[in-house]
């Protein structure tokens, strides 16, 4: 038997409760829908632009094909600044044939170019994702959950600078520390789920012509109508570099450990204590 | 206590030998990631089967009734689009769709500057009648400018003046039993030699009545152009672009639309768009 460097190291925790694992795993599931149905929406009209109409010669981004040669290349335009993405983007291998659309078929759904389909899924899962997470919230606040993990402590906050540098050294907590998300991961889930995740639905709201009779003029807070698709288009990404970063530290903070942890709810505290994790291979 | 989900020592490069349970965090990491490459590749594949499956395709397709009727809840039916000034109309109104119908009786109507068209109404009416564009121009009108936002995700915005679908719908005096106006449009999508193929669409009586709902003959100050509908098209402000009907020839109160041509009430939504474009 090995001495614990800390009471709480190797015991298991119940760290995730049945609601919190259903309600994450269901928006795994609509999520990656929504993103590539999304995609193959946005195939339609690769570009985007800023205001209420389209001023179809400036979009800030386009993705398309360009005459090179013989045929074509893919580029991608921001700003009007070209960078070339061909093989990917606006020109990409379908069934062994080089197509020219914005986004390739492995990204989208359905991987054909189908926009009434592409539609019909994402507004499924649309409609699943916004309930999920009115679902959510709700349970978050009357169960504690958002008091009790998400919202850090004044005394967290106050050290949030060592937090950023232990991130950056991948460090990770253990023993009692672990029990609880840390600083820099409660401020991003709180981001993602109050500033992000609404941003998305209410740009994407913007985007309904009915919706827009709403109240007269509320797309024009957004920017207007196509200043509402960019937003959309630009949470989206946001939410995919948050998907990025929050895999990679699952897979660097003992992966799975940390999935079952979300399948099961039980998460066993990792052993280490305070110390560097360069310490960590001698106390086997 | 043992410790065998402790990470491997940093010095360890090669897992060689039988793997330990539970696997080492290395294999696991690559276990993970095969499996899901795998499990990414079938449900790609599954997608598009299911996008093939008609009942997987009607599930997902009762998102449409939900969502039309918590619009309906939360904007009123007579709710207004947003109107703009004569300084946000666009320099150059796109034109999608057909841009030069096709048929033939549309070509005689062109030639003659629409001299000889008539918009006729009929079906679940007290007073079925023909309009001239002249008798058209001459009713009471209505100038809007308002953003037409296509289904393909781009929007112009453009200043229309028509009559009010709403007072012609007035002269004719729908049946009770009507539900839905039907327009049929001029302009065939496919070789007309393949059978009928002339767009046509349909809304409810809400939308046929509101304010904001018109048969527009001008575009800009302009008689309607030929790319955008001439000599009438249909604005219908708080839906997508394939609603608003270009090249209308005639207007129909009917009870049901399951009985026309695809039965989904238009031309897209035969072709797999939803009949409800307010999203």
């Amino acid at each position: 038997m090995a001495p614990a460097p800390s009471p709480a190291a190797g015991r298991r925790i119940y760290r995730h409760r049945l609601p919190v694992r259903v309600m994450h795993w269901i928006n795994v599931v609509c999520l990656t829908i929504l993103l590539m149905s999304g995609l193959q929406i946005f195939n339609a009209h690769p570009a985007l632009y800023w205001g209420q109409g389209s001023s179809f010669d400036t979009p800030w981004l386009a993705i398309g094909a360009e005459p090179h040669g013989d045929g074509s290349v893919g580029v991608v335009r921001i700003a009007g600044h070209a960078i070339p993405a061909d093989g990917v983007l606006g020109v990409s291998d379908t069934g062994g044939e080089r197509v020219e659309r914005a986004f390739p078929s492995w990204a989208t759904i359905p991987g054909a170019q189908w926009l009434a389909m592409g539609r019909t899924w994402h507004f499924f899962f649309a409609w699943l994702f916004v309930i999920n997470g009115v679902c959510y919230v709700l349970y978050a606040i009357f169960s504690g959950h958002l008091r009790r993990d998400l919202l850090p402590t004044r005394d967290e906050l106050r050290r949030i600078g060592s937090s950023i540098r232990d991130h950056l050294l991948l460090r990770h907590p253990s023993g009692d520390a672990a029990k609880r998300y840390n600083v820099l991961q409660s401020l991003t889930y709180l981001t993602v789920i109050f500033v992000l995740l609404p941003l998305l639905v209410i740009a994407g709201m913007g985007m309904s012509p009915w919706l827009d009779s709403v109240v007269t003029g509320w797309v024009g807070w957004l920017g207007g109508r196509q200043s509402a698709r960019s937003l959309h288009f630009i949470a989206a990404f946001g939410l995919v570099l948050f998907v990025l970063v929050h895999v990679f530290e699952v897979l660097i903070s003992g992966a799975w450990n940390q999935i079952r942890s979300m399948i099961t709810g039980w998460y066993r505290l990792p052993a280490g204590g305070a110390r560097p994790p360069s310490e960590k291979g001698n106390r086997t | 206590m043992s410790d065998t989900t402790r990470s491997a020592p940093p010095a360890r490069k090669i897992v060689s030998g039988r793997a330990p349970s539970p696997p080492s965090r290395r294999q696991a990491l690559r276990g993970a990631i095969g499996v899901l490459g795998g499990v990414g590749a079938a449900a790609l594949a599954g997608c598009d089967r299911l996008s093939h499956n008609e009942g997987f395709v009607d599930a997902l397709k009762s998102a449409e009734s939900l969502s039309r009727g918590v619009h309906h809840a939360i904007a009123n039916r007579r709710a207004m689009a947003q109107e703009f000034t004569e300084a946000d109309v666009a320099a150059h109104f796109k034109a999608n769709g057909t841009q030069m119908p096709r048929d033939a009786d549309y070509q005689a109507l062109l030639k003659n500057d629409f001299a000889d068209w008539r918009l006729e109404i009929g079906g679940l009416v007290e007073r079925p009648a023909a309009f001239t564009l002249a008798e058209l121009r001459a009713m009471p009108p209505r100038t809007q400018i308002t953003r037409h936002d296509c289904v393909e995700g781009w929007s112009s915005i453009g200043k229309w003046t028509g009559v009010p679908l709403a007072h012609v719908l007035g002269l004719v005096q729908p049946k009770p039993s009507a539900k839905f106006v039907l327009l049929r449009c001029a302009d065939s999508m496919d070789d007309p030699a393949e059978g009928d193929s002339r767009y046509y669409e349909s809304v409810d009586l809400d939308d046929a009545f509101h304010a904001q709902t018109l048969l527009a003959y001008e575009l800009n100050g302009k008689p309607l152009p030929v790319a955008n509908g001439a000599p009438l098209r249909a604005r219908i402000e708080r839906q997508l672009g394939y609603k608003h009907a270009k090249y209308v020839m005639r207007i129909e109160l009917i009870e049901r639309f399951d009985t026309i041509r695809g039965g989904q009430g238009g031309y897209w939504e035969d072709n797999g768009y939803e009949w409800y474009a307010g999203i």
